[in-house]
């Protein structure tokens, strides 16, 4: 497995506060990737470090095996739709698409009319004047045409309402068939994520909490409810993310790679949404200790 | 990157190259008339012995275009550096968009150095052009007293204005990398560059060539004030003058005794309570008081102005320098 961003150790540091710290990371190839955790979780941090738009602070990062924004050539192998979507307001949606046919040498104009045509975006309308949705297509059609091999979202649907959303994931989707280029889309929503990645990464308080396949990790989480019991006593391979207990009654939320064979527990799958919301409500002490990661 | 500084710049270069173009028909239709004039008024008042009635006469001339120009070039630097200079990184840093721009297939160094070099040049141009129109037009008015060499009529001609807009430019580029607000960068460009300017002139200026100081016997012509109170006490004499070199910036005048003291003892006795002030002065006259000047002569008029301007475009230079540093290593 090569992998698009490699991150040994990286931290950033604001003044006195940390935004990532310590964050030792890798993101496959190939993939559709969803970058998910809580606000203030490094997310935008991680995603600004991985185009050049911060430096590190300490650590190591390499995107696509080289150091961001190290030159020209890089910067043309890495597209980015910051949060919100920035665009220049004063300029039409037709100047956005000249802009990036000046600053892109691999800026493929084909691809970027027939995009905004088929969005029916007017070219002759100021991007001020575009609703957040139509504003987030103009700077994801300004990511694509410059063709890059690594494309990185950040919060792209946060502002969007579900119809848009919807759009916009799709116009994501075709493209990534299209170009087939590895995607890293950020969100502190897994419900937005879950219908189009097929990796996720858990990013709570600069710690990767989990990192897996979709498939993988619904496979290997289950959601035990038995009989009250302490936690410590489960077998060796089933790792408790989350628990709780009533006064006769127990719920555990374990990862593990075996069968659960304990006729005491009933098992049931564990939704994508709930997964991710037991790895993140761990408590501060436990998330400082990262958890393997899971790998096939 | 250059068809981007240029869209994002069309607007402003539209309007200051309208302004100028304004400006120069207004020069053209009334230049040529004001040199006629002070050809037949003021450059032949000697012989008909009426300057002073010829030299008012010509300068309340234009006076509304005069006080434009004067308004016009006092303002210009400071107007290229809030609306030019100041925006030019704080309004992406404020919406956001250096997010866009700098994930584009250039190098945030190319990205500032085209911003800058662009802007910056065109801001020079445009001053430059405009001292131009203005120092031909305002040639008759010059030939006048101090002339061009006046302290705040020499920051408004020849060169310097191209060496105010580079610092003005570079400066509001700076505090809106700074303070990454748009319009509190444009309060503080224009708060350092009036101070910078304004000491410059008052404070600097004067010395950057070693001014000349001459010693001569008092002129009585050039006294505009005699009295008691002196320097030298309460009751020594006091005589003021206010000299008269054309062309030349006087930085100080003093009154000495023969041997070269400011205190010039006591008046005279031609100067008592009931005397007049013809026979006051003549007896100052008799006292062999000498004048001490201390100037820059006129003829050191593009000396001083290279000298300035090389100045302020080396602070441009070192701004520019530092943005390019900063926005390298610490801005995101």
């Amino acid at each position: 497995m090569t992998a698009v961003l490699k991150a040994q150790g990286l931290g950033r540091r604001y003044r006195r506060r940390w935004a990532l710290s310590d964050c030792t990371l890798d993101i496959p190839a190939g993939q559709v990737v969803g970058l998910v955790g809580p606000n203030g979780a490094g997310k935008t941090t991680l995603l600004h470090l991985a185009v050049g738009l911060l430096q590190p602070t300490a650590g190591t990062i390499e995107v696509l095996g080289d150091r961001p924004a190290a030159s020209p050539a890089q910067l043309a192998r890495v597209g980015f739709v910051a949060q919100d979507a920035p665009t220049y307001s004063g300029l039409t949606v037709a100047d956005h698409l000249r802009l990036g046919a000046h600053l892109n040498p691999g800026w493929d104009a084909a691809t970027a009319s027939d995009r905004i045509e088929r969005l029916g975006l007017d070219p002759r309308q100021r991007a001020g004047k575009l609703s957040g949705g139509q504003r987030a297509q103009l700077a994801l059609t300004l990511a694509l045409a410059k063709k890059p091999e690594l494309l990185l979202l950040d919060e792209p649907v946060a502002s969007l309402d579900p119809l848009a959303r919807r759009e916009f994931l799709q116009g994501l989707m075709e493209a990534v068939v299209d170009q087939g280029l590895s995607v890293v889309l950020s969100s502190h929503l897994v419900a937005d994520l879950e219908r189009v990645c097929d990796y996720l990464i858990v990013l709570v308080a600069s710690r990767v909490q989990i990192a897996g396949e979709v498939e993988h990790l619904r496979a290997t989480h289950h959601l035990l409810t038995g009989p009250r019991r302490d936690p410590a006593r489960l077998p060796e391979d089933q790792h408790v993310i989350s628990a709780s207990h009533t006064d006769r009654q127990t719920t555990l939320t374990v990862r593990t790679e075996a069968p659960i064979h304990d006729p005491a527990w009933v098992v049931s799958p564990v939704g994508l949404e709930d997964l991710v919301l037991a790895y993140m409500s761990r408590t501060a002490a436990d998330a400082r200790r990262p958890e393997l990661e899971v790998q096939r | 990157m250059i068809w981007l500084t240029w869209r994002q710049f069309r607007a402003q270069t539209v309007a200051a190259a309208g302004l100028l173009a304004l400006l120069a028909i207004a020069f053209a239709v009334t230049g040529p008339q004001l040199a006629h004039l002070y050809d037949t008024t003021v450059a032949t008042c000697h012989a008909q012995h009426d300057c002073q009635n010829a030299i008012n006469a010509f300068q309340s001339r234009d006076s509304f275009l005069q006080s434009l120009v004067r308004l016009l070039m006092l303002a210009a630097p400071a107007l290229i550096g809030i609306f030019w200079g100041a925006p030019l990184i704080a309004h992406e840093l404020e919406a956001g968009t250096q997010r866009l721009a700098w994930v584009q297939s250039v190098t945030r160094f190319r990205w500032l150095a085209v911003k800058l070099g662009l802007a910056g040049l065109a801001s020079m141009a445009a001053a430059g052009l405009l001292s131009l129109m203005v120092t031909w037009w305002s040639g008759p008015f010059d030939r006048i007293g101090a002339g061009r060499m006046d302290p705040s009529i020499f920051s408004e001609r020849g060169i310097v204005p191209v060496g105010y807009a580079a610092f003005a430019f570079a400066l509001g580029v700076t505090a809106g990398l700074l303070i990454r607000r748009t319009v509190p960068a444009m309060a503080a460009t224009l708060a350092v560059f009036a101070a910078v300017v304004s000491g410059f002139a008052g404070k600097v200026r004067f010395h950057l060539i070693p001014p000349l100081h001459l010693t001569s016997p008092l002129n009585m012509s050039w006294v505009t004030q005699t009295g008691i109170g002196g320097p030298a006490g309460p009751n020594s004499l006091l005589v003021n003058i206010t000299p008269n070199v054309p062309g030349a910036w006087i930085g100080s005048s003093s009154v000495t005794t023969a041997a070269g003291s400011t205190s010039l003892g006591p008046p005279p006795s031609g100067c008592g309570e009931n005397s007049t002030y013809r026979a006051c002065t003549a007896a100052i006259g008799r006292l062999h008081l000498r004048q001490v000047l201390v100037y820059q002569p006129g003829s050191r008029f593009w000396a001083l102005q290279w000298y300035e301007t090389a100045i302020y475009l080396a602070l441009a230079l070192a701004l520019a320098g530092f943005c390019v540093w900063w926005v390298r290593r610490r801005v995101s």
